[in-house]
Parts: C-alpha cells; sequence; structure tokens
C-alpha cells in the first residue's frame, strides 16, 4: 500500500424503496431532486479540486447509487481527482443495474461493484423488507463480470427473525455461488425509528436474538473461509488482496473527504490530532449550500492526541491485523494486564508486537474494545515525562 | 392559674382511619380553638407523611376551652410500632376517648390501647363515628364494644366527625365522665415528656404533662434520665399556636424548651424535674428497643457522606432508631438500622428520601438473634452476614410476638392458614359478636417482618386488623442462608430463614438474580447455599455477542461515544469475584417482594 491513501466517499441518498431495518440518510421520494444533486456533487467536487489530494480510493455509498443514470454517475466520478490504479466501488442493487449501465461503469473507472444482496431466500428477504429477486442477483453479477468489473463483493445479513440457520447456511452457499471476491455479512440490528424499530418497540416483531446472530456468524466464518475468502474485518471476509482499500482507510484512522449529503469525513493534522465532520443530512439543504456557497457542514468533533490514540485502538482492533504494541500514551502494564485477561477468556491472541481477536473475540468486540480503552486511558505519571 | 377541678386531660384511641384526625378537627373549630378561615385538614397531622399516610406518627397536644373547662387534648400515635409512645401519652391522661368507626367495628390495635388505658386507671369514653354512612351498624358495634371491653351499650355515644353531629354532647360527656387531674403545686416538680421533636431554630421542643408541682420559665431543671441539667428557655401551651406562659401547674399540659439540640436527650417517658428539688422518678421508662433491622445503602455511592449526615439530624428527631456504619461487597459503604417496626423503618426510610434527596436500597428486614455458641458465649447478632458458621452454633433464638388479630368471622380459615405458615400456634379464639373474632397467636416476629401484614390484608379484603407485643426469645430451627454468585457469597442477600423455608427462599432468589444478572463473558453460577451445602443453583449463560456488526466512515463517531458510555457504565459496575454486576440489579432483586 502506498504511503498517501486518501478516500473520497460520494453519498448517493436516492432509493427506489426503503428497507425495514435501514437508518441510512435516504430517500424515495426525491427522484426530482436528483439532478440538482449530481450537479451539486460535482460543484462541490470543483471546488475543493485544489484542497483535494488524489484519491486513492473512491467508494459510492448511499441510498442506491447505482438508481443513478450511468452518465450522472460517472459524471461525478470524472470530477475526482484519482491516482491511477485506484479502487472505485459502486453499491449496486441487483435489480437496477445491467450491462450497459455496468460497461458504462466500467469505462469510467468503476473497478469494484458491491450488491446489496442480504439474503437468497424469499422469505426472510419479506421479512426485511426488500423488494428484490434472488435470481436478479446472479444476472447482476454475470453482468459485471461481462462489463469486465472483476472485483465484486456481496452484502449479506443474518439474523433475521424467521430466518433459520439453514436459511443462512442456503443464503452463503448461494452467495458463494457466484464467485464473489468479497463477501460482507453483518448481524441484523435493529435501529430506533425504522419501521423494523417501531415494530420491536411495539411488541409486534421478534427482536434478532444474540445467541442465533453468534450461532450464524460462527457458521459464516467456516463456510467463508472455506471458500478460500479469510476475515479481515469483523463482518468482512476476502480473497488475500481482494480486501477494501476504502475500507480499509476507514479502519486504519486514514483521511477521506465527504461529498453528498449525510457523508462524513476525516482530515489529519500533522500532531496527531484530527477532526471528523459530517454534512448536512438532506440532499436539498446540500444543494442549497452549493447554491449558496456556503459550508455543507453540519457538525464536527475535534479528537485530541488521546482520543485518536483510543480511537485508532478501537478501529483497529476490528481488523485481522489487529493493534501494535505498544499503544501509546498508556500505561504499558496496565494495558498488558488487561490483554492478559482477556486472552485468559480466549477473547484475544498476541502474535508478537499484535494483538488480534479470535473469533470469539470478534462476537465480543465491544466488551474487549471498553475493557482496552479503560485499561488505555488510565492517566498514569509516565504522560508527558517520557 | 385555674384551679385544678377545671382540667381534663384525655386521648384519642382509634384505628387508622376511623375518624380520630376529622373529629380532633371538628373539636378545634368547635371549641373556638382554630379560626375557621385558618382550618385545614388533619389539622394536627404537622409532618406531610402523616397527612399522605393519614396515620399520627408524632404526639401532638393542643389546649382547649369548652364551657367553662380546660381541656387537652393528646393526640396518640396510630400504629403498634409505637406502642411504648402510646403508653406514654395516655400516662399523662385521665381519661381516653374510644373512637370507633360504627360500620367497621373495634380494630386489633384500638382494643390493645384500650386494654392500656384500662391499665394506667383513664376513664374511657366511648363513642362510635360515621353514623351518617349508610353502612353504619351502631347497635351491633356497639354490642361488641360491651362485650370486649364491658362498657355498657347505652352509654356509648353517636357521632359524626364529618358532619359535627354529636360533637358538643360528646365533649359535655368528656368533661363530666373524665376525672379532674390531681396534684400538688407545692411538691418538687414532676413532669413526664410523652413527645419531643427538633425544630431546626428552637432545638427540641418537648410535650409534657406536669404531675406535681411547678414548671417555672427560667427555672434549671434536672432530666432523670439523661442524667443532664438545662434551663427552662420556654414553657408554654399549644392553642394550638404555641403561646408561652410564665408556668405550668400540677395536671396542665405544655410544651417546654430547654436548649436540647438531640431528642435523645429528651426521650419519651423521661421525667423532668428542678435541680434544686429533684424529685423521684416517675415510674414506666424504658429505652427505645429496636426489634426489626435493615442495610440502608446509597443508590449511588457517592452519596455515603449524605447518607450519614442525614441519619445524624434525622436522628435529632427520632432517637429511637439506631444505626452504625456497615459494608458489604454488594451495595458498597451504607448503614445497619434499628427500627421500633416495620412501619417505623418505612417511615426513617421515606423520611430520608423525602427530606434529604437520597435515594436508597433496603435489605431485607430482620429482627435481631440470640445465638449460643459451642463455647458457652452468646452472640447477638442483627445481621445474617454476622451469623457464625453452622458448626459453632449450639442453637438460636428468635424474638416471638403475641399477635392479636380481630377480623369478620369468614376469614378465620384464611387467617388460621396464614398463622400456620408462618409458624404460629394459636392461643385463643373468642367471638367479640357473631360476625367478629379475636384470635390470638403465638408467632416468631421474623414472620411478622416479612409480609404477613400484606397478607392478612389481601387475604381478608382488608378487614382484618393486627396487634402485636413482644414475649421474648424462643429457640428455633433456623439456618442462615447465602447466596453465591460464581462462588463469593454476596452479602446483601443472605438471610436467616426457619430450615423448612431455606430452599424457598433459596430458589427464589436464585431465580430473580438469574433475570437480573446481565450476561457475562463466562458461565456464572448462582447458587443458594446453607452452610456449605447448594440447595439451589441457576445459571447466567455466557454472553456470545455484543459487536456492532457496521463500523464505516460515517459510523465511527457513535461507535466511540457507544463504547465510552460501555466503558463508564462499567465503572459503576459492582464487582463480586470476576461477575460484573450493576447496582440496579442487586436493587431490584431487593425491592421484588413476590
Amino acid at each position: 500500500m502506498g504511503a498517501a491513501q486518501f478516500g473520497v466517499y460520494v453519498h448517493i441518498p436516492f432509493c427506489a424503496s426503503r428497507c425495514d431495518y435501514c437508518d441510512f440518510a435516504t430517500w424515495t421520494d426525491r427522484a426530482h431532486v436528483i439532478d440538482d444533486y449530481v450537479a451539486a456533487c460535482i460543484t462541490d467536487l470543483r471546488r475543493r479540486q485544489r484542497d483535494l489530494p488524489v484519491a486513492t480510493s473512491v467508494f459510492f455509498g448511499g441510498g442506491t447509487p447505482s438508481l443513478l443514470d450511468a452518465a450522472q454517475l460517472t459524471a461525478i466520478l470524472d470530477a475526482i481527482p484519482r491516482a491511477p490504479h485506484g479502487e472505485v466501488t459502486v453499491e449496486c442493487n441487483p435489480d437496477s443495474v445491467d450491462l450497459d449501465k455496468l460497461q458504462a461503469y466500467r469505462d469510467a473507472g468503476v473497478n469494484r461493484v458491491s450488491f446489496g444482496v442480504q439474503s437468497m431466500r424469499l422469505h426472510v428477504l419479506a421479512a426485511l423488507g426488500r423488494t428484490h429477486d434472488p435470481d436478479n442477483v446472479a444476472r447482476a453479477v454475470d453482468a459485471a463480470r461481462a462489463a469486465g468489473i472483476d472485483r465484486v463483493n456481496v452484502d449479506l445479513i443474518y439474523g433475521t427473525p424467521g430466518e433459520t440457520v439453514d436459511d443462512w447456511a442456503a443464503t452463503l452457499d448461494a452467495a458463494l455461488a457466484l464467485g464473489p471476491e468479497h463477501v460482507s455479512a453483518y448481524a441484523l440490528t435493529v435501529e430506533p425509528g425504522t419501521p423494523l424499530g417501531k415494530a420491536v418497540a411495539a411488541g409486534t416483531r421478534a427482536a434478532p436474538d444474540d445467541d442465533d446472530q453468534a450461532t450464524k456468524y460462527e457458521l459464516a466464518d467456516d463456510r467463508l473461509t472455506a471458500a478460500g475468502l479469510p476475515w479481515y474485518e469483523i463482518s468482512n471476509w476476502a480473497r488475500p488482496g481482494e480486501e477494501c482499500r476504502h475500507n480499509l482507510l476507514y479502519w486504519q484512522g486514514g483521511d477521506y473527504a465527504a461529498i453528498g449529503c449525510a457523508a462524513h469525513g476525516h482530515t489529519s493534522s500533522p500532531k496527531g490530532a484530527s477532526r471528523r465532520f459530517w454534512n448536512v443530512r438532506t440532499p436539498e439543504r446540500y444543494v442549497a449550500a452549493m447554491a449558496q456557497g456556503s459550508s455543507t457542514e453540519a457538525g464536527c468533533e475535534a479528537l485530541d492526541g488521546r482520543e485518536r490514540e483510543a480511537e485508532r485502538v478501537m478501529l483497529a482492533l476490528r481488523t485481522a491485523r489487529g493493534i501494535k504494541l505498544p499503544v501509546a500514551r498508556a500505561d504499558p502494564s496496565r494495558v498488558a494486564s488487561c490483554l492478559d485477561d482477556l486472552a485468559d477468556l480466549g477473547l484475544v491472541t498476541r502474535n508478537d508486537d499484535r494483538v488480534v481477536l479470535t473469533r470469539r473475540g470478534r462476537l465480543l468486540g465491544n466488551e474487549v474494545a471498553a475493557r482496552l480503552l479503560a485499561a488505555i486511558e488510565q492517566p498514569t505519571t509516565a504522560i508527558g515525562t517520557r | 392559674m385555674p384551679g385544678l377541678e377545671r382540667f381534663r386531660n384525655f386521648s384519642i384511641v382509634a384505628h387508622v382511619d376511623h375518624g380520630k384526625s376529622t373529629l380532633a378537627d371538628r373539636i378545634l373549630e368547635l371549641t373556638g380553638a382554630v379560626d375557621p378561615r385558618d382550618m385545614r385538614a388533619q389539622y394536627l397531622d404537622s409532618m406531610d407523611l402523616e397527612r399522605e399516610r393519614g396515620i399520627t406518627i408524632k404526639a401532638q397536644n393542643v389546649r382547649l376551652h369548652w364551657d367553662d373547662h380546660i381541656l387537652h387534648l393528646i393526640d396518640t400515635p396510630g400504629h403498634v410500632d409505637f406502642g411504648y409512645e402510646v403508653s406514654r401519652s395516655l400516662a399523662a391522661c385521665e381519661g381516653a376517648l374510644l373512637l370507633v368507626d360504627a360500620s367497621q367495628g373495634i380494630e386489633a390495635q384500638t382494643l390493645a390501647n384500650c386494654y392500656l388505658a384500662l391499665e394506667h386507671d383513664l376513664t374511657i369514653v366511648a363513642a362510635l363515628n360515621k353514623i351518617d354512612l349508610p353502612a353504619a351498624e351502631p347497635d351491633r358495634v356497639a354490642g361488641e364494644i360491651e362485650h370486649v371491653l364491658g362498657i355498657p351499650a347505652s352509654e356509648i355515644l353517636q357521632i359524626s366527625a364529618k358532619t359535627g353531629e354529636g360533637v358538643p354532647a360528646l365533649l359535655d360527656m368528656l368533661v363530666a365522665k373524665i376525672p379532674p387531674p390531681q396534684g400538688d403545686a407545692d411538691a418538687p416538680l414532676q413532669a413526664l415528656i410523652f413527645d419531643s421533636i427538633y425544630d431546626a431554630y428552637r432545638g427540641v421542643v418537648s410535650s409534657v404533662r406536669v404531675f406535681n408541682g411547678t414548671l417555672t420559665n427560667g427555672a434549671r431543671l434536672r432530666y432523670v434520665q439523661a442524667k443532664a441539667t438545662h434551663d427552662a428557655e420556654e414553657v408554654g401551651v399549644r392553642h394550638p399556636v404555641p403561646t408561652p406562659v410564665a408556668a405550668l401547674g400540677p395536671g396542665e399540659v405544655g410544651y417546654l424548651i430547654a436548649g436540647i439540640k438531640d431528642v435523645g436527650q429528651a426521650r419519651v417517658g423521661e421525667t423532668v424535674t428542678t435541680a434544686a428539688h429533684p424529685a423521684a422518678e416517675l415510674p414506666g421508662y424504658r429505652d427505645p428497643k429496636p426489634m426489626v433491622f435493615c442495610g440502608l445503602y446509597p443508590v449511588d455511592g457517592d452519596e455515603y457522606a449524605n447518607l450519614r449526615e442525614a441519619l445524624e439530624r434525622l436522628r435529632l428527631n427520632d432517637s429511637s432508631f439506631t444505626y452504625e456504619p456497615e459494608t458489604s461487597g454488594a451495595l458498597g459503604f451504607g448503614f445497619r438500622c434499628g427500627f421500633l417496626g416495620l412501619l417505623h423503618m418505612e417511615i426513617v426510610r421515606e423520611r430520608l428520601e423525602r427530606e434529604y434527596d437520597l435515594s436508597l436500597v433496603a435489605t431485607a428486614p430482620n429482627v435481631e438473634y440470640q445465638i449460643q455458641l459451642v463455647d458457652g458465649r452468646v452472640e447477638i447478632v442483627d445481621n445474617p452476614s454476622a451469623m457464625p458458621t453452622p458448626n459453632e452454633i449450639a442453637s438460636i433464638e428468635e424474638p416471638y410476638v403475641n399477635v392479636t388479630v380481630l377480623t369478620p368471622s369468614e376469614y378465620i380459615g384464611p387467617i388460621m392458614e396464614l398463622c400456620q405458615q408462618r409458624r404460629g400456634e394459636m392461643t385463643r379464639m373468642e367471638y367479640l359478636s357473631e360476625e367478629r373474632v379475636e384470635l390470638v397467636y403465638v408467632l416468631p416476629l421474623a414472620e411478622i417482618v416479612m409480609d404477613f401484614f400484606d397478607q392478612l390484608k389481601s387475604r381478608t379484603k382488608g378487614y382484618a386488623s393486627l396487634d402485636y407485643e413482644p414475649i421474648g426469645y424462643r429457640p428455633s430451627n433456623l439456618s442462615k442462608v447465602d447466596v453465591l454468585l460464581n462462588n463469593v457469597p454476596v452479602d446483601a442477600f443472605s438471610t436467616i430463614v426457619h430450615r423448612d423455608r431455606a430452599y424457598e427462599y433459596g430458589k427464589r432468589m436464585t431465580e430473580k438474580l438469574r433475570e437480573l444478572i446481565p450476561r457475562q463473558l463466562f458461565d456464572v453460577p448462582i447458587q443458594a447455599a446453607v452452610g456449605g451445602r447448594i440447595i439451589a443453583r441457576e445459571t447466567v449463560k455466557a454472553k456470545r455477542k455484543d459487536v456492532i456488526a457496521k463500523c464505516y466512515g460515517g459510523d465511527i463517531t457513535r461507535k466511540r461515544k457507544l463504547l465510552e458510555r460501555q466503558k463508564e457504565g462499567k465503572k459503576r459496575m459492582k464487582q463480586i469475584g470476576r461477575v460484573e454486576v450493576p447496582q440496579e440489579a442487586f436493587v431490584a432483586a431487593l425491592r421484588l417482594d413476590d
């Protein structure tokens, strides 16, 4: 990996329909805003052009980026200064792509697509409020291959109430049969305010069960690893070398630009501090900000060196590379004693100077991170004197 | 000073809800003591808690004028926990007004207090209240009173405190029947303190009854029990507005302020005399003796110092509860407190929470055990976790009480069943009338302390009433049940129960805790044990998953905050061995009564 990694995240906040579990910034009734929105993204990029480092990765997320006309999407992509051989990913709904669109993507430089598949079982899809036909997934993947896009990810969701372990095994097998280079598998999470969240709160739908999800995680890890896709982040598996570089940037604490409404960005400063910021939430306000020439930022957070170090640990812990010892600005004996406890509990392993979650540790990643952060946070007299 | 023959001193003896406070209000109005514009309901109940609960906790007294006579009405505490306080109030009187609800009939505690009044040779004037209600059965109830107390039904007045009907006649009757006090104004001073309250500005204000001699403003006084000397800063009477007077003579009732900062120095039952001419002590003084104990802990450990201060200040007001620091592995720093009874415990706890803005956890109440050790020593244990190990114990004795229950006869069955479940032995059963029965049982106090009163009320639709008095210690087949979390005993849940009920307690507590204790990184056994023997077991299965599935560019800030919260939450967890338990789980386990 090169020294100067930089990512650009472009948010496309439009969907044909909304899934029951989704709490992303996306709208199903704003088709009339799309043209202005695309233009606003391009304006934003042009205005920043002088400040933007050359992107080593670009990620179109949503919403449903593939809902845009190919020309709209590629026009945004063209406005992004990119390094040669950079990674360009577009999230796609299997229902809203065809060979023409994918070829246009390819011609514009898209070299990775991520399909929102979620499940290959109809009753599970229905329970998630998804509309696509599992048969479309195979057609979409074939089209991507035919278009010459050689890196394909499929997104899966496990642990939907009503999904049996056999359903999940069938989904995994069908997904692997597509020959993806990369699989993301997420435990269904109930977010408040979503249709699913409201139904669970009202007691009309069951909440996902942690033990069921743990069993399914282990099943996924077994099958994906056996198929040659080892884990490299808690919810991500890939053929070696096919890891998503853009997402790795997030987990390595890298910098990235935020284009579009509700997009988040991160800029580090030379002295170890950094700043996280996010744009206005709705597409209309983003368009308006561009029209008025005002800032698109809705909020930000400044991290000092200590906070950034804690964040670095939290993020790196999610990856198969793990965290590197010693942890800066922490009392090594406290960290060591915490890690010994975690190792005794079978949650982490230590290889030389790195600490990596075990599979059980991955499932209990929050507990491990909270303990580790508590150990790191303890003030020590050594700080500032070394 | 008016002649003794014009004074009448009396208490009202009545059950909760039988209308004592309403009658007091009517009397205050009729005698012109309170201007109708200033009248408020339950005038004499000064604490918010008293008004809300409809019970009198503190004895109040008021001086009234009726038809050329001076009446002292002494309002007595209305609960079994305060039996001693009631006895001192009665000792200050020559008569008692027995007030009974004409539809409910006489209740157990009223009867007990009436017997107490008779023991003090008080003249009883009986009245049936609430005769304006359709459900009133004055003839039946009058017959009951005649049967149990020998007061002729024909002499029992019928009144309505609500409408005022019959109240003037009642006042006339009190004047006619209750004898005036006797005493020698020239003898050395003998005054009885029958209540003391703490006033933030004046210090202790005591209610007193002078028996002999004269209590003069400015006099140098001797407090016999406290063995202390104080100057009378103010002597007065309540009209009910406190009004200073130069002196109180024999037979008079009033208040005394003597610059005392702690009610423990002016206890109920204390005799006040003069330093110059000390008189003999009046009979009947008793040190307050706590019967029921529990641990009180702040929910937030940082509130410990505030709790200690609140206890210190509350004790200025109430010398009958005790407290000493104790430490619990589960609940942190707190106090082991002793109370006169369950209601007293509730009142103290509620006052601490309300008047001092504290949030408290109380451990299950228990009694005081006398433990005969094999080496011949005797230990007094008021805290289950201080119990010696079984092999050190030769025998255990626990306090027993004589319980009187008055009930409509249809509930005899359920009450007998309840008493038998609670190791009760019936000593007497007597029909007061065709419909009402008196049942007398001997029961361990520990059984009453559990939830006996609630059970009694629910099994009798609230109709049965209860009174009890201690009758000393008796040997019992008791065992200590420990609750272990991951093999570590949790002191807050240790209890002492009869051997036959150990399993039931152990099973209930382990099941409760299984629901309340969050899953840990390993299986956590929850066990109940007697001695070294496990009698019940549950397991909290290890947590398998807690990780957030997604953590991308837009999730990082939120995720970090979530972990911060989780980390902060860990700091508030109590560590029992390797098990992390939120304080709320302990609180919930102790609060559930079912």
